[in-house]
């Protein structure tokens, strides 16, 4: 046996154990028998509590396919499946330590957020606009000008509108809700005049809001937001397999069928729809799957 | 645990540019201090008024102050917030309601304090209620045989007294005053609760901030405890508490 071919033994045995084993969440799934999901309770329609507070929607399905797909793989199709509520203070974290090894909320891929976990290709891509009173007659951004505009406290909103004055030179007076439902009761009570949010939960909120034909989404789009399912970084068999599954779902067309059951049909708790088609740009992703962050999607 | 640490992110720009991150935290800091303050100072006027009047004969101040005292104490905190900011603008009529609601200055500083004022005053009020409780009956019966009035009787006998005895609780509620102002954020007072939510969402560095945010409301609680500590040693009568240290 000459040097090389001594070399080359020794790399297989020391790679046949890293072939046959997995690393990473895949071995901690595996070792615990159960893989954690991490859900939104409010984030309509993709990730929420129905009325017997069991988690539904979008992402959640998109999820519960990928979960399959861990299960496939793994040849342990009695794994457990748990969920673990998650806000948006502490979803990275809760990621980043290996309490939850999906996040299957409303989460914007960005690069920011690329520094501490990774992403799945794109899933839902929401626009950042705001939602008026129908009676106001406002349209536009320009005409906010000195009145109170409503957002919601933590939000990458917040920054958006606050460049968007720098750059036009309007000048809005900022209000902050705690969460989405204070910031629409801001509009609702006539404390702001437009609330500034991602446009699915915009037309969420509306949808259930004691009158929704009073309302109307207009205006600028001051974002373009990759939505996406988080995973922890730094794990390439897991993204491999997470990537694998949803791209499985967007060629074999079954993403779309999701999409229409979530947003274009009746659903609980209140059995309306949201009537919210898909955007060009998530027509786009599905034919060219891509985990791009935000910042591509708005390069000026 | 898979996290990407970076202490220097203080110094970096916000997203939108022109500031840093601690720009952020210090204007936090400004104004945790501003709704604080003004608060503390509210509810000790109030609360040394209330609770004083909780022990005067009179059966109607009593029972006022009591009313008074009761309902400050018995809603939490965040749910007074609420009811100031959102439920009673309601009830006022419409060109009130809506000035109130869109052209008021300032109007999450001011019923932010004044809802942080109130709800410590029912607090202060209790105490200061106890320490009056405390002093000797004859005290009050000596000042009055002197021929002072009730009300002198407390300006110059009882509150002096009682106010000394009771600065170590007061202490304890200047501290909580600084800590429960993280509320205001929830009715969108720009202070430090509500900068460290910002900071977290734009840098991603969500245990950096946390940290900075809990050390700098432990120097504003600790200032006001030796803040605090010091009042209580200058106006220390020899003999009239028994030192415990």
């Amino acid at each position: 046996m000459n040097h090389r071919t001594a070399l080359l033994v020794a790399i297989v045995i020391a790679a046949a154990p890293a072939l046959a084993q997995e690393t990473g969440t895949l071995k901690k799934v595996k070792d615990n028998g159960s893989i954690t999901l991490g859900i939104r309770e409010s984030s309509y329609p993709l990730s929420y509590l129905d009325d017997k507070q069991q988690p539904v929607g979008y992402h959640i399905d998109v999820c519960n396919r990928i979960v399959d797909a861990v299960k496939a793989q793994l040849k342990l199709p009695a794994l457990k499946l748990q969920h673990q509520a998650v806000t948006s203070q502490n979803r990275i974290p809760l990621v980043a330590n290996g309490t939850v090894d999906l996040e299957c909320g409303s989460t914007t891929n960005n690069e920011a957020r690329q520094k501490q976990v990774a992403f799945a290709p794109t899933t839902f891509v929401t626009n950042v606009r705001m939602a008026v009173k129908k009676a106001s007659g406002i349209t536009g951004l320009a005409q906010l000008g000195g009145k109170p505009v409503a957002t919601t406290t933590g939000t990458t909103s917040v920054q958006l509108m606050r460049a968007h004055e720098k750059g036009k030179g309007i000048d809005f007076k900022e209000v902050y809700g705690k969460d989405h439902a204070d910031a629409f009761l801001m509009l609702e009570t006539d404390r702001a005049v437009a609330f500034v949010m991602d446009d699915n939960l915009l037309a969420g909120l509306i949808v259930s809001s004691k009158s929704p034909a009073d309302y109307a989404i207009v205006g600028e789009v001051l974002n373009v937001e990759p939505i996406a399912i988080m995973l922890r970084r730094d794990d390439p068999a897991f993204k491999k397999l997470v990537d694998a599954a949803v791209i499985g779902l967007m060629k074999s067309g079954e993403l779309d069928k999701l999409y229409t059951r979530w947003f274009l049909s009746p659903i609980p708790p209140k059995n309306v729809s949201m009537n919210f088609p898909m955007s060009e740009q998530l027509k786009k992703l599905i034919k060219a799957p891509s985990d791009a962050p935000a910042e591509s999607f708005n390069k000026k | 645990m898979n996290y990407h640490w970076n202490f220097g992110i203080f110094l970096e720009q916000v997203k939108s540019g022109d500031e840093t991150y601690l720009d952020w935290l210090i204007t936090g800091l400004g104004w945790t201090l501003a709704v604080s303050l003004t608060a503390w100072l509210l509810a000790l006027c109030i609360g040394i008024a209330v609770g004083a009047l909780r022990t005067t004969p009179s059966r109607l101040l009593a029972l006022l102050a009591t009313a008074w005292v009761e309902l400050f104490r018995n809603i939490p905190l965040l749910v007074q917030m609420f009811l100031w900011f959102f439920v009673v603008p309601e009830f006022l009529p419409r060109d009130w309601s809506l000035w109130v609601k869109q052209d008021m200055p300032a109007k999450e500083f001011v019923t932010a304090a004044l809802c942080l004022g109130f709800f410590t005053s029912a607090r202060v009020a209790e105490q200061v209620r106890a320490g009056v409780g405390s002093l000797p009956r004859g005290q009050r019966d000596a000042s009055l045989a002197l021929g002072f009035t009730l009300p002198q009787t407390y300006r110059h006998v009882i509150l002096p007294q009682a106010l000394r005895i009771v600065i170590p609780p007061l202490t304890s509620e200047f501290m909580n005053v600084f800590k429960n102002s993280s509320v205001a954020f929830a009715i969108g007072v720009l202070e430090l609760t509500f900068q460290a939510r910002q900071m977290q969402e734009d840098s991603e560095q969500g245990i950096e901030t946390y940290l900075a945010v809990t050390l700098l409301y432990f120097i504003c609680a600790f200032a006001a405890n030796r803040g605090m500590a010091w009042i209580e040693a200058k106006s220390r009568v020899p003999g009239l508490i028994a030192r415990t240290g």
